[in-house]
């Protein structure tokens, strides 16, 4: 995981701001910012609210911390906090976006072939200096169905193993590789093709193919 | 028994994870082997999921830490005066 803060430090943070020493607090919280922000993000499609619902998340973790038991992950816990916030904000708006929460269930059919390509000439991330290939990730992402799009962004960009991704978003392991597995195969289908112009250029020999 | 390219395809993402059994992994990479298809698939999905894992694709809103933890401070007061 990113950023990720050792457990036991974390466990004493915890002690001691529920002590009395508040301003721990802030480093408390610090690795856990990234992805209560990109995971309400996810959510809410809208960067001022997910700002706001990221800060009111966080002011939740702290009122609440006396509650934290210590049995999940404290990244988990803060993490499942946040969805909350973030589909009571969604259950509030009355203009629900067309994309139900439970439209999408795992059982859905779907296809998830993949692009059939015959080479692959990687793209290395040195190509993400170039704003466009990161936009061209970041919309390739957004475009997904949520309930895909959610396990994407903690396993695969907030790097969280399958246990904890699955208690943060509170479905089983099993959906969260089922989702993932289809997640990533959607992007790839949606990405491979695009990201072809992204590749190096080949070294010409001798000069004349230009 | 050989595996065909739609069985490989359904184990991509577990076998990108390191998630499928030894017996399961020897049949895939056989398969790679001999079936450019399957390779490119699964090079070309690697390189995605490396792609969008860089910090560089989703960056946090400029001043969003300073906020956040300026609103924090707030609160932290607004607690101290109760």
């Amino acid at each position: 995981m990113k950023n990720a803060a050792n457990p036991e430090a974390e466990a004493e943070w915890i002690r001691r701001i529920l002590a009395g020493e508040k301003h721990l607090f802030h480093q408390l919280i610090r690795p856990c910012e990234r992805a209560i922000y990109f995971l309400l993000h996810s959510l809410l499609h809208n960067e001022a609210e997910a700002e706001d619902a990221a800060q009111e998340t966080a002011i939740k973790v702290y009122r609440n911390l006396h509650l934290f038991r210590g049995d999940s992950q404290f990244r988990t816990w803060v993490l499942s906090i946040a969805r909350n916030e973030g589909l009571g904000r969604l259950r509030r708006t009355a203009n629900r976006r067309e994309e139900s929460l439970d439209a999408l269930t795992d059982g859905d059919a779907g296809d998830f072939t993949p692009a059939i390509l015959t080479s692959w000439r990687e793209i290395p991330a040195e190509a993400l200096e170039r704003q466009e290939l990161a936009r061209l990730l970041r919309q390739s992402i957004d475009g997904l169905p949520e309930i895909y799009r959610n396990v994407v962004l903690l396993r695969d960009i907030e790097e969280m193993d399958v246990r904890e991704t699955a208690a943060a978003l509170g479905v089983t392991e099993g959906a969260v590789k089922v989702r993932l597995h289809r997640g990533r195969a959607l992007l790839q289908r949606a990405l491979a093709p695009k990201l072809k112009m992204f590749a190096p250029k080949r070294r010409k020999l001798f000069g004349w193919a230009r | 028994m050989r595996i065909d390219c739609k069985h490989v395809w359904q184990h991509i993402s577990a076998y990108i994870d390191g998630e499928v059994d030894a017996a399961l992994r020897a049949e895939i990479d056989k398969h790679l082997e001999t079936c450019e298809i399957c390779s490119a698939v699964l090079d070309s999905t690697r390189n995605v999921v490396v792609l969008v894992a860089d910090d560089r694709v989703f960056e946090l809103p400029a001043g969003f830490a300073d906020r956040l933890h300026a609103r924090l401070d707030a609160e932290l007061a607004l607690e101290d005066m109760r």
